[in-house]
């Protein structure tokens, strides 16, 4: 066997291969790191559903849950403002909430609710994140006279309607998502099941 | 004295490295006061560390304590709140400083070859800074900690695809919570003033290769003594090291100022609504980020799309990580440069101030409109340099520096 010829392409080779073989390793190393920043299998468990009680909730007035430690409004909403609804058509961005995954399918509607005037939505605005403020009055002077009542964020000032419909040229690019919910009972909503009816 | 220094020397380039760095690293002999801002971080980043370290002694990261174990700090801990308003004065004072010496780079050129690198380091400590900035101002657990991070969070959202589970992944919850907190945590003590120490080591290191600039954007190192010393150089020990002692003192008695007098700025340093505990179920009427994000985020509100608006505000960030090759003029000080350029950086500049003023207003139309205006303006620089730098008419740059 002769050792005064160096074979350079084949320690090149090997080299190589082991710094490849090595930054394999490196990276399956990584896995367990990273995949500890995912959501602990507590966290995945606290999302339970919750009951709301809406008998006591008046007309036009707003009430708020915390269902998976986000707020979800449910709002019993007066003629008027169903009546405002179709009058928004030409200005919002998704008037007939074509985007399915924004709320389950019985409630992919005019009036995106079970019933006509109990509307359930998830209060986090689909633009950053806040909770927008929930502005049922007509026409106010910072929100301008076409407004007709509906939600307000005030972080980015996205604009939303009675039904969470967002409107165009704002910054949020979809309505406020509606979550799964059914009624138990005639004054009873439990929020985070579908009661098996879709 | 001699003895142990040569007895250090024999198993450590002690001298050497004293030699390198201070008593025979020569810098220009006319450095003016836009140079006292880099010692100076270096005093800032020294001053977190040390009341960081004291206030993790008392302050708990956990969400049903850790408001609770502020108001611990501020009330019942002896000169806690001497601490916290150190460390929460360090945070402004940090990035005021930050920001002056990034004007002194774009005004003399700083960035120019062959000294990109300097300031590609320097980009990445700002970067760094901006993300442990975020991260501290979470752990105080008030509404504005709670929704600011709620709101820069959602910002990975908007990336098509991956964003929702990037979000999550982020958070470690399904919103922010204690999994949050407490791994920012972690980032903000341990993780990245481990980055930032390190980067500052590279961008002193680079900065040593290759020497400092001056305000005349003239190479020293080309007219050098019989000894091969610059002839416009002067040693940073004791020259400059005493120089910058003064710089010190007087910018102590701006942060000691701000510490005892307006710890909280008038809402500005530390916002009112986060004197009130977080609240996942109600966003405070009027958010805002603290000053030194706020020119990017009135670029952010100014762009009625989503996914457009935070692409404008990272690429308001991204493009200053390519000045040494937008800027395509071999000039490098304002002095010797074009009045189009004189202008252009004058307009950048009151942009970026208008922008952060605008940020922390109510929305309007108006405002809108303004934040409008100025993201152009601010983004126009850009463009701007990119297209006159490159036949640009300057003055003719003196051989040796002129004071």
């Amino acid at each position: 066997m002769s050792t005064d010829v160096v074979d350079k392409g084949k320690r090149r080779f090997l080299t190589a291969a082991t710094s490849v073989v090595g930054a394999v390793g490196a990276g399956f190393v990584a896995v367990p790191f990273v995949a500890s920043w995912m959501p602990s299998e507590r966290a995945k468990n606290a999302g339970a559903p919750v009951e709301a009680d809406i008998s006591k909730l008046e007309e036009g007035r707003m009430m708020i849950v915390e269902w998976q430690s986000k707020p979800v409004w449910i709002v019993r909403r007066s003629q008027q403002m169903l009546d405002s609804l179709p009058k928004l058509t030409g200005n919002l961005r998704d008037p007939d909430s074509a985007n399915a995954d924004q709320q389950p399918e019985y409630a992919q509607n005019e009036h995106r609710s079970r019933k006509p005037e109990v509307l359930v939505l998830i209060g986090i605005c689909t633009h950053l994140g806040c909770s927008p403020t929930y502005r049922p009055d007509i026409a106010p002077a910072d929100l301008g006279d076409e407004w007709l009542g509906g939600f307000f964020c005030p972080c980015h000032s996205s604009r939303f309607d009675m039904a969470g419909r967002v409107y165009a040229g704002v910054p949020a690019p979809t309505n406020l998502p509606v979550p799964p919910h059914y009624y138990v009972t005639e004054n009873t909503i439990l929020v985070g099941e579908d009661g098996g009816a879709a | 004295m001699g003895k142990l220094i040569g007895w250090i020397d024999d198993r450590f380039p002690l001298m050497k490295m004293w030699n390198e760095h201070l008593a025979e690293y020569y810098a220009p002999k006319n450095f003016n006061f836009w140079y006292f801002f880099g010692s100076l971080a270096l005093l800032v980043l020294v001053i977190q560390i040390v009341s960081g370290i004291f206030l993790v002694m008392h302050y708990k990261p956990d969400a049903e304590l850790a408001f609770a174990s502020v108001e611990y700090i501020m009330r019942d801990v002896p000169y806690g709140w001497l601490i916290r308003y150190m460390h929460s004065t360090g945070a402004t004072a940090f990035f005021v400083v930050v920001y002056l010496h990034m004007l002194r780079g774009l005004m003399y050129g700083s960035y120019k070859k062959p000294r990109e690198l300097i300031w590609l380091f320097g980009m990445m400590i700002y970067l760094a800074l901006m993300a442990e900035a975020f991260m501290g101002y979470l752990l105080p657990w008030g509404q504005m900690s709670y929704w600011g991070a709620q709101v820069i969070i959602s910002l990975f959202g908007a990336i098509p695809v991956v964003g929702e589970d990037l979000t999550l992944w982020i958070r470690g919850d399904f919103v922010i919570s204690d999994a949050t907190l407490n791994r920012f945590f972690s980032l903000h003590v341990i993780a990245l003033p481990l980055v930032l120490i390190f980067l500052v080591v590279a961008h002193i290191l680079a900065l040593h290769e290759v020497g400092s600039n001056n305000p005349d954007g003239v190479e020293i190192k080309k007219n050098k003594d019989e000894n091969g010393i610059p002839l416009d150089g002067i040693p940073f020990h004791p020259y400059y090291t005493v120089k910058d002692i003064v710089g010190v003192v007087v910018f102590l008695f701006f942060f000691a100022t701000v510490m005892f007098f307006f710890p909280d700025g008038g809402g500005y340093l530390l916002e009112h609504a986060n004197f009130i505990a977080s609240d996942p179920l109600k966003t405070p009427e009027h958010i805002a980020p603290v000053w030194y994000f706020t020119p990017f985020y009135a670029i952010l509100r100014a762009v009625p799309d989503k996914l457009l608006g935070v692409g404008a505000m990272g690429a308001a960030i991204v493009l200053l990580f390519f000045m040494p090759w937008i800027d395509r003029c071999k000039v490098k000080s304002i002095r010797y440069r074009s009045n189009i350029y004189k202008i252009n950086l004058a307009v950048f500049v009151v942009s970026f101030v208008i922008l952060g003023w605008l940020a922390m207003q109510h929305v309007t139309s108006t405002i809108t409109l303004l934040s409008q205006i100025f993201s152009l303006l601010y983004f126009g620089f850009f463009v701007v340099l990119f297209i006159t730098s490159k036949n640009e008419e300057t003055k003719p740059v003196p051989d040796r520096v002129t004071e």
